[in-house]
């Protein structure tokens, strides 16, 4: 009987700005192997499937138990982290040819890798941080409702991995819209007792260009986050938030 | 004098609690992190972090319960200052995590909810979910990039570590390091440089670590002239589920919140483990340690795996150690508070926890030993002396090492829910003392230094890579390394044989040969990850040498470090009166076993070959006892170490009893 195979099709870069092409990949199956220990596989041997020698495909990825968000890459057409991507079910469920290409929405660095920074500058402009004291003992800190918690804990697992972003249909060079990652980092602080302190700084630059209005309300984000974030709930949380400070603003003044 | 600043390597739970704490004081930070840093490591701990708190002090729980928990399952490896202030320092640590935002478990009042963890009768555990060291590790990166968003912090990522600038009266005066995407090498200045680098699981090929978790700046470190200590221990955890690229864990919480080991009693037995009724199940680890039960600490439970599956035959799959871990009884609100396991088992497995019970294999998980550093005893607390530099400096002056890349706090077994302690502990802890450094560094500034100094030093590390790059030979570093982890799992991990560990010392030797033949496929100057791969490879060849040889040397079992040849024969007759004697034979080989063993392993690397020495251990506080872990039929042992000691005490007593 003839060993199984796996078959890959890479669109690969060699650097920013050049262009893409596509290599095929024909490594010997193992069990249990995921779209890493496939890239793992083809660094190894160095290969094409014509046998042509090559540089490994390069690739980001730490953890491989889909919770740093280092591995996210589109695989069949679908923006996915790779670890979790399984060669028994893609081969039995989407197709013989397991296709792997970068994201879209972030810049190309080699490869497979993008640029994310993007996203963090993000969770600077958004303050998505817990304006704390400082970190000498200030005793017991205040307490955080089971429900408080029930609702932040989802929230918080955020690993900045970039599907939401690439699935959004509103995010793109022109619109600059900050996407859900960074309006759910809003969510999260502006619920919990003290992180709230600043929630109208938040807002405010929710408010501004790039911001929550340009959500269109496809709901891609849901459909793709690995963490299965509640991303619509926090966007439509923070988005009557808004609404309700602007009025208040507004009287205020 | 300009600014004086602070160069740290690794942006996991230590790397960003030294780094918050520094910016607090002021005191600028360039952090350097193969990773964006909330990717670190850190980010996989899963079962949560120990405090003594107000519901276990209700029930007579202390601080130095808490410590000699610690040390006792530590096997008194630990010096104990540090020790005893760190777990003095627990409650204070989990409030700030909760202050800064972490997302713990709550009671319905709203304080942090508990579970019960490994080699503890105490339920000193906060978690958030199943996924702790995500939630603690992002609220620290949210506080650092407040500073970075001020300016006293600077972030560089993806950057690695490559070795210390030393100047040449031995102060480290920076490090040089290269930028992963444009490969482009430099020096950066510093006053002081903290490595917070984590563990090696990487070595081993497979383990629970992540990708990045080499050893290898570790080891450039080591490479430099620090001192490596008690590198041969390593952490299995018992409970883990092998996969083609990693063994993912299972967290202690899951036995923590009353999941239950057991394998069929029948060898061989192939039923589906859900049609096993209770009576055919072996809970073997409930019935052996009535008292601990399924959270003894891992190395033991790991051990009783081995000797379930190996000696006794009871495998659930054949020619692995594997057994059930078994959640399906639990309750709905528990099994909540597991979420994050039980998806990553069901991800991976496609099987879900709930319905059918996991099976899980015994993974390499922790590094114990790491590179050596120093305390300051405070001799009125027995705690440690705040503020002070030598709090985590390595032998290098002006470099410190903190995390699972120190040695300090876990002894030769590390509690679960102990490390996101001691990780934040030590990068709390580093932060005054490099204060107190700063202010009084006998050499001025590093910004002030001629820059031949780094100069020199970067031109170094640029002609070792170009060695690597234009090194011509048949072999492959993926290759080389995958026989190293075969090797080094084979003797090294959770049973290990003098002569099986020559066999792996031997083929080590063999790839260092080899290694010298590579050839990289990858020739680019940009994005080169086999460049950086390569490198790593030779800094895990020489940490793997040093591992094995340690362990091969010391001809013990303590914690973690087993030989089935150098175990002390347990008491088993069943007269009384020889029973007793046999006891008594036992401890005396105990206390034998602890004067010539119960020491620091040290490794200081020498170019053509590592030597090794040993080091007394502080063990002043709590002096050293049998680690029985209440272990049925070992209450004898117990018994008669009792009475030895209170012989020692009362000299009289033993002269009347030998009349």
């Amino acid at each position: 009987m003839a060993e199984r195979r796996v078959k890959l099709k890479i669109r690969r870069q060699n650097g920013p700005g050049q262009a893409s092409y596509w290599q095929d990949f024909d490594i010997p199956y193992e069990a249990q192997m995921n779209v890493i220990s496939c890239l793992q596989r083809i660094a190894e041997i160095g290969r094409t499937a014509r046998g042509e020698k090559v540089a490994p495909v390069a690739w980001e990825c730490s953890c491989l138990e889909e919770v740093c968000g280092a591995c996210t890459m589109i695989i069949n057409g679908r923006v996915r982290q790779s670890c979790t991507a399984l060669v028994d079910r893609l081969t039995k469920e989407e197709g013989e040819v397991i296709r792997l290409e970068p994201m879209t929405k972030f810049p190309v660095v080699r490869d497979l890798i993008v640029d994310r920074s993007r996203m963090f500058a993000d969770l600077t402009k958004v303050k998505a941080w817990n304006p704390v004291d400082g970190y000498y003992d200030l005793g017991h800190p205040a307490p955080v409702s089971p429900e408080e918690q029930e609702i932040g804990y989802p929230l918080s697992r955020c690993m900045t991995c970039g599907c939401c972003l690439e699935a959004c249909p509103q995010v793109s060079e022109p619109s600059g819209f900050i996407g859900p990652a960074a309006i759910n980092q809003v969510a999260l602080h502006n619920t919990h007792p003290t992180s709230k302190a600043i929630a109208s700084q938040r807002l405010e630059v929710l408010m501004g260009p790039g911001g929550l209005s340009s959500c269109g309300n496809a709901q891609n984000c849901v459909k793709v986050c690995p963490k299965e974030i509640p991303l619509t709930e926090s966007i439509a949380r923070t988005g009557r938030a808004i609404t309700t400070y602007a009025c208040r603003k507004f009287f205020d003044r | 004098m300009a600014k004086q600043r602070v160069v740290v390597v690794g942006g996991g739970l230590a790397g960003l609690a030294a780094t918050m704490k520094l910016a607090e004081f002021g005191i600028p930070v360039e952090l350097l992190s193969l990773v964006p840093v909330k990717r670190s490591h850190s980010v996989c701990a899963q079962g949560g972090i120990n405090a003594v708190n107000h519901v276990t002090r209700a029930l007579g729980d202390s601080e130095y319960k808490h410590f000699d928990d610690t040390v006792y399952g530590g096997a008194f490896l630990q010096h104990q200052p540090p020790v005893k202030e760190m777990c003095d320092w627990g409650e204070r640590i989990c409030d700030l995590m909760d202050r800064i935002g972490v997302m713990f478990n709550r009671t319905p009042e709203g304080h942090r909810d508990l579970r019960r963890f490994g080699g503890t009768l105490h339920k000193r555990t906060a978690f958030a979910g199943a996924t702790t060291g995500q939630q603690l590790l992002y609220a620290l990166d949210e506080q650092v990039r407040r500073w970075t968003a001020e300016g006293t912090v600077t972030l560089y990522e993806p950057w690695e570590f490559l070795g210390p600038v030393i100047d040449d009266r031995g102060y480290c005066r920076g490090v040089v390091a290269q930028d992963l995407h444009s490969m482009e090498m430099r020096a950066f200045r510093a006053d002081a440089v903290v490595l917070a680098t984590g563990g090696c699981g990487a070595v081993f090929g497979k383990s629970t670590n992540s990708i990045l978790c080499t050893g290898a700046a570790g080891t450039r470190a080591f490479k430099a002239g620090a001192r490596y200590a008690n590198p041969e221990f390593i952490q299995v955890h018992p409970t883990a589920i092998p996969g083609a690229d990693k063994d993912r864990l299972m967290s202690e919480s899951a036995r923590g919140e009353g999941g239950r080991v057991w394998v069929p009693r029948k060898p061989g037995d192939t039923r589906n483990p859900r049609d096993i009724p209770a009576s055919e199940r072996w809970y073997f680890l409930e019935e052996r340690y009535p008292q601990y039960g399924n959270l003894v600490p891992r190395d033991i439970a790991t051990r009783e795996i081995f000797d379930v599956c190996v000696n006794l035959g009871l495998s659930v799959v054949q020619g692995a150690y594997c057994v059930y871990l078994d959640v399906t009884e639990l309750p709905p609100t528990s099994l909540k508070k597991l979420g994050g396991i039980i998806e990553i088992y069901e991800k991976f497995q496609g099987v879900d926890p709930r319905v059918e019970p996991m099976r899980i294999f015994p993974s390499v998980h922790y590094t114990m030993g790491g590179l050596w550093c120093d305390y300051h005893k405070n001799d009125r607390t027995g705690g440690l002396t705040q503020a002070s530099p030598r709090n985590h400096m390595t032998n290098i002056r002006g470099l410190f090492a903190i995390g699972e890349a120190d040695y300090q706090y876990h002894g030769a077994n590390r509690l679960g829910a102990n490390s996101l302690l001691s990780c934040i502990f030590s990068g709390l802890l580093v932060a005054p003392g490099i204060d107190t450094w700063l202010h009084n560094l006998p050499a001025g500034s590093a910004a002030d230094l001629p820059a031949s100094l780094f100069d020199t030093a970067a031109a170094e590390h640029k002609t070792q890579e170009n060695r690597l790059r234009n090194s011509r030979g048949p072999e492959n570093p993926y290759t080389l390394h995958r026989e190293l982890g075969q090797t080094m799992t084979a003797s090294c991990t959770v049973v290990r044989y003098n002569r099986t560990i020559e066999q792996t010392l031997a083929k080590i030797d063999e790839l260092n040969h080899r290694y010298q033949h590579l050839e990289l496929s990858d020739d680019s100057q940009w994005t080169n990850q086999s460049l950086s791969f390569a490198r790593a490879l030779g800094d895990m060849l020489v940490l793997a040498q040093v591992i094995a040889r340690s362990a091969l040397l010391r001809d013990e079992s303590r914690g973690s470090h087993f030989k089935p040849d150098c175990l002390i024969p347990p008491p088993k007759s069943d007269d009384p009166d020889e029973i007793h004697t046999e006891a008594r034979r036992w401890c005396e080989a105990f206390r034998r076993q602890n004067d010539q063993w119960l020491k620091t392993t040290i490794a200081t690397y020498r170019p053509g070959g590592t030597t090794l020495s040993y080091e007394a251990v502080d063990t002043s506080l709590i002096p050293p006892r049998p680690r029985t872990y209440g272990l049925v039929g070992a209450e004898v042992i117990e018994q008669m170490w009792r009475t030895m000691q209170q012989e020692q005490d009362k000299p009289s007593a033993r002269a009347h009893d030998a009349k």
